[in-house]
Order: structure tokens, then C-alpha cells, then sequence
């Protein structure tokens, strides 16, 4: 009986974001890598996780339309200036 | 920062909302039905954040009030749009256990005598320099497969992993219990290699 029949590839793949987390307990997670040590796929599998994640990291964040952000810049000025922010509200709207 | 805000320095000002303007439009997103909506949520968020930043009192983050301010915004927002369902309702949807995160299409049947549970084929060897199809950079790749997600992983994965939130913050700022968010981060991690594999496919087809 090998590791890989301890813990299938199918389950295996449920567990990858636990594992990279570092949320498995120590049993699971020794399972797990001894799972890994005999299966290429699942380690294949494993890293490409680890891949999407970084590449996931380096995407640019949505940004507010220029309309928005400078209806944003104007709140501030009218607040810093008077106190009050509400000048540039958006009314109630259906 | 705060002290910045609070003395009329734009710069500071700029600094927080550029900072924080991706989290904001796709949390005011989940809630409400268009885009043009969040960013107003995202408007009347910070009116009412620099109405009460003179009283804040630091007892807690300036993280959490922030984002207590714009969830309640949007919530109100999104429940006078009469979108389909509440969000709590979404999400119960959406956590359906038996969903499994990698089709079992993908794997031999357990009843396999040889190689149950096993892959039916390997994950697809993928070059990290390739780009997608058609030249697409892997940045748009990704956002595409964001972009394909649920509501729900979809905010999850943008709060986790584009704008670093831990998990913690994002259960407390979305209602969801550790274990939720764990199951939907894997789905949406999971939807996104799956994706980004296909396009490398397709690309070195080309």
C-alpha cells in the first residue's frame, strides 16, 4: 500500500488550500506530503495553486472612475474647508 | 493618516482612499447591482467617514469602522434596489458541501481497482513566462477568471489575495464563518488555476 492509496488525488486536491494556509492538522498534513513526495501530479497541482495565488497578488486593484475619484477629491475639499461633507451628496435616488 | 485627514491634508487623504478604493467598489459591489452604484456607495461611505473621523475614537481599527460604515451603506442601498436575494442567502447557496473544488471528471473513479482516486490525466504542465490567449497578459487571464466567479468567491478572493485582507477581517466584514470562507476561497482559487491551465493550453496551440 503506497501513501497515494492513503490519500486519493481527488481528496487530496479538497485539502490543497488548507495545506497552503497552513490549516491541516499534523497528521493530515504529514499524510499529505507524503503524498506529494510520490505523486507528481498532485505536486504539480500543489505548485500551480501556489502560482495562481502569487500571480492573483500582482494583479492591479480596481480603481474609481476619474468622475468618481475627483466627486471623492471634492468632498474632501468642501469638508476640510467648512466641516461638512455633505455638500457634494448624491441624493436619494430609485 | 488619520491626524492628516483631519487637519485638511489631501495628500493624506488621497493616500487612504487610493489605498483602499479596490476593496471598497468590490465589497459595495457585492451588495449592490452595478458599478456606477458602489462607486456611489464609495462616496457616501467617505462623506460619512470624514462626519465622523473628528470623533473616532480609535477603540476600534480604523480598518473595521471604515468598512462597518460602507457594508451598512450597502446594505441599505442594495436592499432598496430589491436585488434577488439577501446576502446571507447567497452565501448558504453558495456553500453547498458536495461541490467539489476540481471536477471528479478530472480523476478515476474510486471504485478504480488500479489507481483509484487517482489523476486521469496531470494537470497540464504550464510555463510561468507564457501569457494567454491572443497575447492576453496573465494579469487579464486572471481578471477574467475573477471576473466568472459567484458574487460571493468572487469578493472573497478579491479581499484575500489582490487586497491582502486576512482571513479573519474578511468574516468579521462579510458575516461569513471560517469555514465558509475557507471552502469559498478554495472554489475561487481552484476556478482560477482551472482557468489560467485552459488558457496556457490554448495559447501553446496557438
Amino acid at each position: 500500500m503506497t501513501a497515494t492509496d492513503d490519500l486519493p488525488c481527488q481528496e487530496l486536491v479538497e485539502l490543497v488550500n488548507d495545506f497552503l494556509e497552513g490549516l491541516l492538522d499534523l497528521e493530515t498534513r504529514s499524510r499529505f506530503e507524503r503524498h506529494l513526495d510520490g505523486c507528481p501530479p498532485c505536486a504539480a497541482y500543489v505548485e500551480q495553486m501556489r502560482q495562481t495565488i502569487a500571480i492573483t497578488g500582482r494583479v492591479d486593484a480596481t480603481t474609481l472612475s476619474p468622475r468618481a475619484r475627483l466627486r471623492l477629491l471634492e468632498t474632501f475639499r468642501d469638508w476640510a474647508s467648512t466641516g461638512d461633507a455633505t455638500l457634494s451628496r448624491v441624493d436619494g435616488q430609485e | 493618516m488619520v491626524d492628516g485627514i483631519r487637519t485638511g491634508d489631501e495628500r493624506a487623504f488621497v493616500l487612504l482612499l487610493e489605498r483602499h478604493q479596490g476593496a471598497m467598489l468590490r465589497l459595495a459591489r457585492f451588495y449592490v447591482a452595478s458599478e456606477a452604484t458602489a462607486e456611489d456607495v464609495v462616496q457616501e461611505t467617505w462623506i460619512a467617514i470624514l462626519g465622523g473621523i473628528n470623533g473616532f475614537d480609535g477603540r476600534s481599527s480604523l480598518k473595521t469602522w471604515m468598512y462597518r460604515i460602507l457594508t451598512n451603506r450597502a446594505k441599505s442601498i442594495g436592499v432598496r434596489e430589491r436585488k434577488s436575494l439577501p446576502d446571507g442567502a447567497l452565501v448558504a447557496l453558495e456553500v453547498d458541501r458536495s461541490e467539489r473544488a476540481v471536477p471528479a471528471d478530472r480523476f478515476l473513479d474510486l471504485l478504480d481497482s488500479s489507481w483509484p482516486g487517482h489523476w486521469r490525466q496531470p494537470p497540464l504542465e504550464w510555463e510561468r513566462k507564457s501569457g494567454g490567449r491572443n497575447g492576453a497578459s496573465i494579469a487579464q487571464v486572471v481578471l477574467e477568471a475573477i471576473d466568472a466567479l459567484s458574487p460571493v468567491q468572487k469578493v472573497v478572493i478579491t479581499l484575500r489575495d489582490i487586497e491582502c485582507w486576512s482571513a479573519a477581517e474578511v468574516c468579521n466584514v462579510l458575516e461569513l464563518s471560517e469555514t465558509n470562507q475557507r471552502v469559498l476561497l478554495h472554489r475561487a482559487r481552484s476556478k482560477v488555476r482551472q482557468h489560467l491551465e485552459t488558457n496556457f493550453r490554448d495559447a501553446r496551440e496557438e
